[in-house]
């Protein structure tokens, strides 16, 4: 008999109940506070937002207890809200050169003005499941340093590609637009320039960046690169007060600063230099950020006179287009919805044309 | 029954007034996607969000809104994207389409054909009709600006000379006012001609920032060739609820033994033929 | 009469580097202009400017219109150009790949210039492209191909009749036979002087293969570091070079 798809209202509700539900899991179990979750899962709320767009790890933490720990689900909520957030003025761009860091070190040099600070990092631990500590790390050895304090902040931490860009080995960043422009207000214009690839680039999905930037290094759009520096710490955020006449800070952020150094280029007219890639992402992400600088070299083949070698790295309108997680899991699954509408008339023209050529085969 | 925490159906005002210029620079030139910044809804990428900005900028609180997917009133996502305004707007909604002063739908035109005034706005995927055929924007923004069609009319051919007949059955390519090469979101081929209407139709592409318009009594003809016309075929049945026979049908399989009855798609369409008294060929039942 | 083609003081450079410079010549209906150098001489540099392909930086092109009699070309719209090149213009790559649709029907790539240009019967299109099929030696049961499938011999045979479908005034090759073995390029050349001479074409050729232009080309013109070093008929350049570079080439010497 025939069965409509009705009662949709009251599947829905149904169906959001029962979410609810598992969202809490086993109430025998104590219920996460977003405390919890905002200091121990610290690099989630930072990829949410990171690819949320926002800086806050309060709202973050939020946004993945509500997803379940689905993380792109929570960038969803994020994203979400962040449209409807005014914008009360643009602050004026962040120094990363005065960044207080928690991490900074470069694979360029075996020391650098300023040191090698390794930080909180995964690098060298074993990955030994911690059975016996249920996850907890060692035992903490000696005085631990807290955030933003791990280096001596008298000491100057120069950027290691300014050092070179001193003695020109390294090319000069052209002065970019003035006022650059903002993706989340403008629909995006291909060919895109380099301030909007990197907007593109730094919201991307994680897992989408590190695939291509690993695709350079394996040969498809191969431009070998150095980390010239990574950095890692708190900035503050400054804002041009007219009323004041002057800068006032509004607050701190976490940023990861990526800066590859990459093979030469040169020509005829210009001595050889090397090149730059760059990345930098909100919170400690580092991966992201890496491969951000990544593809970012890759997709500047054609400013530095390089060839198209047809590799998905260097097609920005491949890579920009892609790189969305947001855009990507809504299209992808939207083909869950009903489509028997388009279905059925596909059904009735392959029908149609066996017909015919049953008709043919039959003379 | 609004919810006080946000405008009037959800977006703020310049936001709308963005999106009322790009629909108004899509009226003005018939079928050309007009970029616009879409917002980032509190609905996914690929379920209406396009459709949702564009009613969103169109609204005023006395208007009627009927939301339908794949023709009917109570599929899953039409129920949510009715409720977000009947939440966030607090407009009256109907089932009916004589009643609606705006329509959302996805997948399907209304078989009551439409009156001035009305606005019926589609939920669009992919906007570009060379999507296919070309991926790059920079050149299908080219193509359409120097009305470089050619490759379309090969897809076609491509498709009698594998097939023999055009293959497409949905999304079917039609051009706008004699200028424009325009995707009619998919809906099946057999609503092309009621692309020809007295009301207002917008299309909106969220993911895509695309926003394009039919003005109303705008010529639409779908792409063909003389000697293989375009011909906007349906199941050959009459439905066996209200025993329409020119409405398009959905198949619904009744058992694992080939059972199957046909029915409309538009379900306001067939309950109103059925409360006018017609009756399909399984009527004596009680089906609904 | 007046030239189909007229160009003046053609240059065009590379920063300090010359592609090629202040090259001025006539081309007359039906006549077929050969452009012979070594790689690096500006002979392709040249090609792409004429076609439209490279904006020159000085010099004019100017073609005779069928509706306007003669127009420059460097200064014509968009629209218009790409207009000319789907309908008195052609243009044959050395390289068939980049002159046809792989993923396309050898059927459908003939037929796309007849329905860019408002073609809108099947039946005759397909019509249309059999016939030209014929002309340039494919079978006809090979219509519902993909030139994927074809040999290199028959791709290019292919793209010249996608090119010459809509029986354009005015073709350029550019090493219409580069790429091909020796026995499939005298069937090909066979082929062209057939059909250059049969459509009353003008043509511009392209090549580094004396052979090539022995065959089709009425008129010579040789280049050498971007600019032009003789010119004259074709039998006497190469039967009594003046100029000391193209002695070099018509003897052989230099590797070309």
């Amino acid at each position: 008999m025939y069965v409509a798809v009705k009662g949709g209202e009251k599947a829905i509700d149904a169906a959001h109940d029962w979410l609810a539900k598992e969202r809490r899991g086993d109430r025998a179990v104590a219920e996460l506070s977003l405390a919890q979750i905002r200091e121990q899962m610290s690099l989630a709320v930072n990829r949410v937002m990171a690819e949320g767009s926002l800086f806050d790890p309060d709202l973050a933490a939020l946004a993945i207890k509500q997803a379940r720990g689905d993380l792109i689900e929570a960038i969803f909520l994020i994203r979400a809200y962040r449209t409807t957030l005014p914008r009360l003025g643009a602050s004026r761009p962040v120094d990363t050169g005065a960044m207080r860091c928690d991490r900074r070190i470069s694979a360029t040099f075996k020391d650098a003005p300023g040191g090698q600070v390794l930080g909180p990092t995964f690098d060298y631990t074993h990955r030994l499941a911690g059975l016996q500590t249920g996850g907890r790390g060692g035992r903490i050895r000696g005085r631990v340093p807290v955030c933003g304090d791990a280096t001596d902040e008298a000491v100057p931490k120069p950027r290691i590609t300014d050092i070179l860009g001193r003695d020109g080995l390294i090319q000069d960043e052209p002065p970019g637009e003035a006022e650059p422009p903002d993706m989340t207000r403008a629909p995006m214009d291909y060919p895109a320039g380099r301030a909007l690839r990197l907007q593109a680039l730094t919201r991307g999905d994680e897992g989408f960046l590190l695939g291509m930037a690993y695709s350079t290094q394996r040969g498809y759009g191969r431009n070998h690169p150095f980390v010239g520096e990574l950095r890692i710490g708190t900035v503050e955020v400054e804002m041009e007060v007219p009323e004041l006449g002057e800068a006032v800070c509004v607050g701190e952020l976490t940023l990861t600063e990526c800066e590859t150094v990459n093979q030469f280029a040169g020509s005829k007219i210009e001595p050889a230099q090397f090149t730059r890639g760059y990345g930098l992402v909100i919170g400690q992400t580092e991966r992201k950020a890496i491969s951000m600088a990544l593809v970012d070299r890759a997709l500047r083949w054609e400013e530095l006179g390089e060839e198209d070698s047809g590799a998905p790295a260097q097609d920005a309108e491949f890579v920009l287009g892609h790189a969305d997680n947001i855009q990507a899991t809504g299209f992808l699954e939207h083909i869950k919805l009903p489509h028997y509408v388009d279905f059925q008339s596909e059904l009735e023209l392959v029908r149609r044309m066996r017909a015919e050529a049953a008709r043919e085969a039959a003379e | 029954m609004t919810d006080a925490a946000y405008n009037f159906a959800y977006l703020d005002e310049q936001t709308k007034r963005m999106i009322r210029r790009a629909i108004l620079k899509g009226v003005a030139i018939p079928g050309y996607q007009v970029p616009f910044a879409s917002r980032e809804m509190p609905m996914p990428y690929g379920w209406g969000t396009g459709g949702v900005q564009v009613t969103a900028a169109c609204l005023t609180p006395a208007d009627t809104l009927k939301v339908i997917d794949q023709g009917a009133d109570d599929t899953t996502n039409a129920v949510s994207i009715r409720r977000f305004f009947q939440r966030t707007a607090g407009v009256a909604a109907t089932e009916r389409t004589a009643e609606a002063s705006v329509i959302q739908t996805r997948h399907r035109i209304p078989e009551t054909p439409l009156t001035e005034g009305q606005i019926l706005v589609y939920q669009v995927p992919i906007p570009e009709p060379l999507r296919f055929l070309e991926p790059r924007e920079t050149e299908t923004r080219r193509m359409h600006a120097l009305e470089d069609y050619g490759l379309m009319h090969v897809k076609l051919y491509e498709d009698i000379a594998r097939n023999g007949a055009i293959s497409t059955a949905y999304a079917y390519p039609v051009k706008v006012e004699g200028r424009y090469v325009m995707d009619p979101s998919p809906v099946p081929k057999f609503d092309n001609p009621k692309l020809e209407s007295p009301a207002i139709q917008l299309f909106g592409a969220g993911r895509e920032q695309r926003i394009y318009a039919i003005p109303p009594y705008t010529r639409v003809v779908s792409l063909d060739f003389e000697d293989h016309p375009f011909e906007a075929s349906k199941a050959d049945h009459a439905c066996d609820l209200c025993g329409a026979e020119e409405s398009y049908l959905d198949e619904v399989i009744t058992d694992d033994a080939g059972g199957r009855i046909f029915v409309c798609s538009d379900t306001d369409f067939c309950a109103g033929r059925r409360a006018g008294g017609h009756r399909g060929a399984l009527a004596a039942e009680d089906v609904a | 009469m007046r030239p189909i083609l007229d160009v003046q003081g053609l240059t065009k450079r590379y920063g300090a580097r010359l592609g090629c410079g202040d090259v001025s010549f006539d081309l007359w209906p039906g006549e077929v202009m050969g452009i012979v150098g070594e790689s690096g001489s500006g002979k392709s540099t040249l090609l792409s400017c004429l076609a439209g392909h490279l904006a020159p930086d000085a010099g004019r092109v100017i073609f005779d219109t069928r509706a306007e009699g003669p127009r420059d070309v460097l200064t014509m719209s968009e629209p218009e150009r790409r207009m000319l090149g789907r309908t008195d213009w052609a243009f044959v790559h050395q390289n068939p790949r980049d002159g046809l649709r792989l993923g396309i029907s050898a059927g459908g790539n003939v037929g796309e210039r007849l329905m860019a240009v408002g073609a809108r019967h099947y039946g005759r299109i397909r019509a249309e492209a059999t016939d030209w099929l014929g002309r340039v030696e494919i079978a006809a049961d090979r219509i519902d191909d993909r030139p994927r499938a074809f040999s290199g011999g028959m791709q290019q045979r292919l793209q010249i009749a996608r090119n010459l479908v809509t029986g354009p005034r005015l073709v350029f090759m550019d090493e219409p036979t580069g790429g091909l073995d020796v026995s499939v390029q005298a069937r090909l050349l066979d082929l062209l002087r057939g059909l250059v001479r049969e459509m009353g074409l003008s043509a511009v050729i392209v090549t580094h293969d004396l052979a090539v232009v022995r065959l089709l080309a009425d008129r010579l013109m040789v280049m050498q570091g971007g600019r032009v070093v003789e010119t004259g008929l074709t039998d006497q350049v190469l039967d009594d070079p003046q100029d000391a570079y193209t002695q070099l080439l018509v003897s052989s010497v230099l590797q070309v």
